[in-house]
């Protein structure tokens, strides 16, 4: 019988011996015989969660290289626009206001499931999509006068970098209202309980992510 | 729990038989299948890369004849040569060289439809080859194909976590692949700038003279990392939560750890690579200019955002193929892999450092030489990670009742490939000796000492697990002769590269007889060559071995390699739902020839009862 590990994997004097049982066997390091540690019935983070963190995680890279040639060409050019030169930074700080009430306004939705109150749970939903839809339609029909301005994405840095860094914040502020419209009619349909949210859970962290996003942009973007 | 899980495992059994042809080959959502598809898609496009080092090799060794087999490449791309003027081509090599080496051999084959390559098209078969051959064949089928594969099988799950995303991370690689070799026939051809795509080569359609081909290029590559992105949320969610009971982290196989840790990667880095693909795509077609320096852009821009994806895209592709060199050089030493913990510790490690290195790729960029001493001193680093593992593969053989199965075989090549490899990295990482060699052969040989010698890892892994995936052997002899021949020619073929790139061989150049310094080393070019082509020729060994097994092969047992890890107590191949009851771990992965019990192997969910221990007496 090859024993060619039999030194390698433990010390010498480890032997097990006839009359040891074989719950001192667990002892025995790199033999690792014996019982199983319990068995976790249920993960401490769910499927759906921990998923949803590694999307948020994985986005989190996307807005950094973003956020980094933003930074680079920024600090980098001689002469960089101040935003109240060219961005409707007023208006944007209502717009702002929105996107941060709707968060409050999802938590509500969720605090509401959890404590299965339909109605105020829907209701708080559609609140939350309706803000979502106003920052996009506050930010589109600025976008249309700043084009008509003649900031387009061509004209310049400054323009290059607005629309791609903001654009893609407002892709994903759609991407989550589209998500939230499913929510809201499945929410409508009674399809959620203090049991079953986890659909809502995870597109309310959606939720957050985005509006975190826009915590981060606007300053750097709108206001210097 | 695991009466649950039986009765889920037996569920899904059931439901089974009950899917139509669709839903189980096609667009199936068990983990084996989708691995299965990955891995086949990946062994198509390997045949497509390989043709086409092929050309480039041909191109090399004897620049502007006709290229054999090509004349059915159209107009712009490849001119096709009658036989009197592909034996011209080759007899006024000699002006050069003389005699110049492989002549005949070349008046003879380059008659034989032989066609003129167009030195623009050769950029774009230089360019394609490397991207297929990273994002298209070994990423695929690691990751793709062995991880879907076996994170499951392994850890002892009845499938991964989210198996819909999962078959939509094959089917959005799908259009990503069609799109990527149909780059090749729209007009202007495939991408030219080199797989790294440096602005401004890239960025404006003028200077490289390829317009849709580079667009779809780029396209394709988002849609794949989009593809990535699904299978890392996959992979390390399952591998978190969906642990069989007794299945810690230190009690899981390396391979498993390593896919793991190539899961985190992908998850960071290549969502980089989509923000610098997005940034030059709008400067490809809405006239920004990001990497432009001419509208205020930053051609060093690219590089950064693409290295620092790039970085870690190298590990995303060899730390696979470094855990399953792992596990394979256990098995079939028969010893617990030495130094376990170790083993897994520098793989985390690797994938910490792979992000704080990306700066060695621009030695010569321009960037400031401070930070590129900073770089210089991370990227030596790298080296105390990587020989922890050598040092402890080395250990795991020392004194092992070693089996030379063709597996095992091609674990040592990758071993020594990877030797090799690193160590002539470490010239690259130095900055004065990589001012000197940037560029040229050298580097050339070292990432195809490290990324090409990936096949071999590849290879390794797909002779081991081949009676599970097929539950059929693979013929021993044949995989021997193909393992002897791949390793010479390949060592025939990426060793004298070394010598031509510090002899200043440049590399991407279409023909290097412009330069009279290089005309003495143009035999190594035909060595090379004819070793490219040797080893090439080798692969239909594999071909006959792969197909002929699948069909005929001899039955393959639960576990043919005597092997401890999970998959091995499924049947082979595994059914839906993977184990009939879901398994129990007890130990480690590499408890072989230990003294409890009779044999020299002991699987990770075999309970031990005070008899075994009296009769291992």
């Amino acid at each position: 019988m090859p024993r060619g590990s039999a030194v390698a994997a433990g010390p010498p004097d480890s032997q097990p011996s006839t009359h040891e049982t074989t719950e001192a066997l667990v002892a025995v390091p790199g033999y690792g015989g014996g019982p199983p540690p319990p068995s976790i019935p249920r993960p401490p983070v769910s499927n759906a969660r921990m998923g949803m963190l590694m999307l948020i995680g994985a986005e989190t890279m996307f807005f950094a290289g973003l956020i980094g040639a933003y930074v680079v060409f920024r600090f980098g050019s001689p002469v960089w626009p101040s935003g109240h030169l060219y961005l409707p930074v007023g208006i944007t700080w209502v717009n702002t206001a929105f996107l941060l009430f709707s968060c409050y306004t999802m938590w509500r939705a969720i605090r509401c499931i959890q404590a299965d109150q339909q109605q105020p749970f829907v209701r708080w939903l559609a609140v939350t999509a309706l803000l979502g839809s106003v920052f996009l339609g506050v930010q589109g029909f600025e976008w249309v006068r700043l084009v008509h301005d003649g900031l387009t994405i061509s004209a310049g840095m400054y323009g290059a970098t607005f629309y791609t860094l903001i654009g893609c914040h407002g892709l994903h502020v759609l991407a989550a209202v589209l998500w939230l419209g499913i929510v809201l009619v499945q929410a409508r349909r009674g399809k959620f309980s203090p049991q079953h949210l986890i659909g809502v859970e995870i597109c309310g962290m959606y939720w957050y992510y985005v509006g975190a996003v826009w915590v981060v942009l606007f300053p750097l973007v709108y206001l210097n | 729990m695991s009466e649950a899980g039986a009765a889920a495992a037996h569920d899904a059994h059931a439901e089974h038989h009950e899917l139509g042809f669709i839903r189980t080959y096609i667009f199936s959502t068990d983990h084996k299948m989708i691995g299965r598809q990955f891995l086949f898609a990946s062994i198509l496009m390997l045949i497509v890369g390989g043709l086409l080092a092929m050309m480039i090799r041909w191109e090399l060794a004897w620049p502007e004849t006709a290229v054999p087999f090509t004349s059915w490449i159209s107009e712009p791309f490849m001119y096709p040569a009658d036989e009197d003027s592909a034996v011209g081509a080759v007899e006024g090599l000699s002006e050069y060289v003389d005699p110049y080496p492989g002549a005949n051999f070349a008046k003879s084959l380059g008659s034989v439809g032989g066609a003129h390559m167009d030195p623009a098209f050769y950029n774009s078969v230089f360019t394609m080859h490397a991207t297929i051959m990273i994002f298209f064949v070994v990423m695929p089928f690691m990751v793709g194909g062995f991880g879907n594969y076996l994170i499951p099988l392994m850890i002892g799950a009845g499938d991964m976590a989210f198996p819909v995303l999962n078959m939509l991370s094959f089917w959005t690689a799908v259009p990503a692949t069609i799109m990527i070799v149909y780059s090749f026939f729209v007009e202007g051809g495939a991408a030219a700038g080199g797989w790294t795509m440096y602005a401004t080569l890239s960025a404006d359609p003028t200077l490289s003279g390829v317009d849709t081909g580079a667009d779809l290029w780029v396209i394709s590559l988002l849609i794949l990392g989009v593809s990535s992105l699904m299978g890392a949320i996959n992979y390390i969610t399952t591998v978190v939560n969906m642990r069989a009971p007794g299945m810690t982290w230190f009690r899981m196989p390396l391979v498993i750890w390593s896919l793991f840790v190539t899961a985190i990667l992908l998850l960071l880095a290549l969502p980089v690579l989509t923000a610098a693909l997005g940034m030059l795509l709008f400067d490809r077609t809405m006239g920004t200019s990001f990497f432009m320096p001419g509208g205020g852009g930053e051609p060093i821009l690219w590089q950064h955002l693409f290295w620092f994806f790039g970085h870690p895209e190298v590990y995303i592709l060899v730390l696979p193929a470094m855990g399953v060199t792992s596990d394979i050089l256990s098995t079939f030493s028969r010893k617990p892999i030495f130094g376990y913990k170790a083993m897994a510790f520098s793989m985390m490690a690797l994938a910490f450092l792979s992000w704080i290195v990306w700066g060695h790729h621009m030695f010569v960029s321009g960037m400031n030489p401070v930070l590129g001493t900073a770089f210089m001193l991370t990227t030596m680093v790298i080296a105390v990670p990587s020989a922890i593992k050598t040092f402890n593969w080395l250990g795991t053989l020392w004194g092992g009742n070693i089996r030379f199965t063709s597996p095992m075989l091609f674990a040592l090549g990758f071993v020594s490939n990877f030797v090799i490899g690193g160590l002539s990295g470490i010239y690259m990482a130095s900055t004065p000796v990589d001012i000197f060699i940037h560029d040229t052969y050298f580097i050339v040989a070292h990432f195809h000492y490290v990324v090409a010698g990936i096949i071999f890892g590849m290879f390794a892994a797909l002779y081991y697990w081949f009676p599970k995936i097929f539950g059929r052997m693979m013929n021993e002899t044949l995989g021997k002769v193909h393992f002897a021949l791949t390793y010479i020619f390949f060592n025939c073929a990426f060793f004298p590269m070394h010598f031509l790139g510090v002899g200043g061989h440049m590399r991407r150049i279409y023909n290097p007889l412009q330069y009279e310094f290089l005309h003495d080393m143009q035999w190594w070019n035909v060595f090379i060559t004819m070793s490219a082509f040797c080893l090439g020729l080798s692969q239909l060994i594999f071909f006959v071995n792969f197909i002929w097994s699948l069909i005929a092969g001899k039955k393959a047992d639960k576990n043919p390699w005597e092997a401890n890890t999970l998959e091995w107590t499924a049947p082979s191949p595994p059914g839906h739902g993977n184990f009939e009851t879901t398994p129990t771990v007890y130990r480690g992965p590499y408890e072989y020839s230990s003294p409890l019990v009779q044999e020299d192997w002991l699987p990770q969910d075999r309970k031990l009862g005070p008899e075994a221990v009296t009769a291992s007496q």
